[in-house]
């Protein structure tokens, strides 16, 4: 994969540069939601709660034709080592609407209309990536839910860490490894079925030839994780399952 | 249904190949596969494929006895609100007797409790009706709330579960599809008893053997079981 001269030729915590970090996955974690997972991926821990489909208010957000989809994430206060203030900020806002949209492609809400189905995500604890292991916990809250969707999504980050492409940072290689250039991220989510992108953002910069090795990386480590997200799925430990 | 191996499928996965299968409820076709639209339990009958859920919000089907509060009057009829998408409503004709349109306070006020059945759901809404044996309004006792998905264990097959609680305990207990369970008796502790069971059966509906344990419970509870074979009668509880 290292085929470019880097400096960064080792991972801090000893993983090749295209493996993810370990996951683990759960469903049913909130017995008195509708649906309910988490997610974590190393040090990293998100939760999702789903409620609905229910009625939506303000009437005037009323879809008479599809419910809507209203994803709300946020970390927790103590999820950094700076306490984080609680409560709606610009970025808890912009990482709420991308994830909304990046479900929105594979959930089908058109059975319930004038209703919303409210997708709540926290982040217990952060250890950079938790976008894509919110995203993760989500469309597993949301099967979970019995929401109708055509597929499931997974959502991985891919890095450059000076010219090394980089699977899944963690805070050291997000923003604690000063010996390079600001690191590049980049987020994105496929989906399950048709291995379509639902989600891209980038942060950084990176070149054409190089952006290509890396939607390929991402395909490849979100195949590990859809892995993860069925086995939770079906294996429900029979209880909310009957 | 209670032991033998059941195949869930997750949104996305592939359940069969070839035109011959139906897809049905929770399922989709993408070419030549028959897809899962829904996480649930497979269910493969002839060549018609359908996805049930496991788990989740209730959504109301024909014919379900469901237990709901009133949430707002019209001049035709009731909302009423039951734990599901949207409220349902219950036109003043579906009531047993005769109503003054001026007077529906009288018969059904805000926040009283209802046992109906559900007559027609429509992507707008759900109709009620109240016209038969076992619906009306809730007086006295208790209303608990479990998950939708647990009902069918709390109703037993043939309503065997009810009937045992039923006949331990001297309460009359009406299970809603939309996991609402009343619980009436003649004195509190016999219906704080009734609950206790009640929440038993949920916490403990997977395991194997749950009739027995629940009579063991029972008779932990300090009340008589009488052994009773399966009766094949219909209890207020409304079908599985």
């Amino acid at each position: 994969m290292v085929t470019k001269k880097g400096i960064y030729t080792k991972r801090n915590d000893g993983r090749k540069m295209d493996e993810v970090r370990s996951m683990t996955a759960k469903v049913g974690i909130v017995p008195s939601a509708d649906g309910s997972a988490s997610f974590e991926t190393g040090k990293t821990k998100a939760i999702a709660v789903v409620r609905g489909p229910r009625t939506l208010h303000p009437q005037h957000m009323q879809n008479a034709q599809t419910g809507i989809l209203r994803v709300n994430y946020g970390m927790m206060p103590f999820s950094v080592e700076d306490r984080i203030r609680p409560g709606p900020n610009r970025r808890s806002e912009e990482i709420s609407k991308v994830t909304e949209w990046a479900l929105s492609s594979v959930v089908d809400l058109s059975g319930f209309p004038n209703t919303v189905v409210d997708v709540f995500i926290q982040i217990p604890q952060a250890d950079a990536g938790t976008r894509v292991a919110g995203i993760n916990a989500a469309a597993m809250a949301l099967a979970h839910a019995g929401i109708p969707m055509k597929q499931m999504v997974s959502a991985i980050g891919v890095g450059k860490i000076d010219k090394t492409l980089v699977v899944d940072l963690d805070k050291y290689e997000d923003s604690e490894f000063h010996d390079a250039e600001g690191s590049t991220d980049i987020p994105m989510v496929f989906t399950s079925r048709t291995k379509d992108m639902a989600l891209l953002q980038l942060d950084g910069k990176i070149s054409i030839s190089e952006f290509k090795e890396v939607v390929g990386m991402a395909k490849k480590a979100c195949e590990d994780i859809l892995k993860v997200q069925m086995d939770a799925l079906k294996n429900v430990g029979g209880e909310d399952n009957e | 249904m209670v032991n033998e191996k059941r195949q869930i499928v997750v949104p996305g996965e592939t359940i069969v190949s070839g035109n011959e299968y139906l897809p049905g409820d929770g399922a989709y076709r993408d070419g030549e596969d028959v897809v899962a639209g829904q996480y649930g339990v497979l269910n493969i009958t002839e060549k018609h494929v359908r996805v049930i859920p496991v788990s989740g919000a209730y959504y109301p089907r024909r014919g379900n006895t469901i237990i709901g509060t009133i949430v707002d009057i019209t001049f035709n009829g009731w909302l009423i609100d039951f734990g599901g998408a949207q409220n349902a409503f219950l036109p003043v004709a579906e009531v047993p007797r005769y109503i003054n349109r001026n007077e529906m306070r009288e018969f059904l006020d805000f926040g009283e409790a209802v046992v109906v059945k559900v007559w027609d759901v429509k992507s707008r809404g759900v109709d009620l009706s109240m016209k038969m044996r076992g619906f009306g309004k809730i007086e006295g006792g208790m209303i608990i709330s479990v998950s939708p998905n647990k009902v069918p264990r709390i109703i037993g097959k043939e309503g065997s579960m009810v009937k045992i609680i039923k006949d331990a305990t001297g309460c009359s207990i009406t299970v809603g599809q939309n996991g609402k369970v009343w619980i009436s008796g003649n004195d509190a502790d016999k219906e704080l008893a009734t609950k206790k069971i009640i929440e038993f059966i949920v916490a403990h509906a997977t395991i194997a053997g749950l009739t027995e344990k629940v009579e063991k419970f029972i008779g932990d509870l300090g009340m008589k079981v009488d052994k009773v074979e399966i009766v094949e009668e219909n209890t207020d509880g409304g079908e599985e």
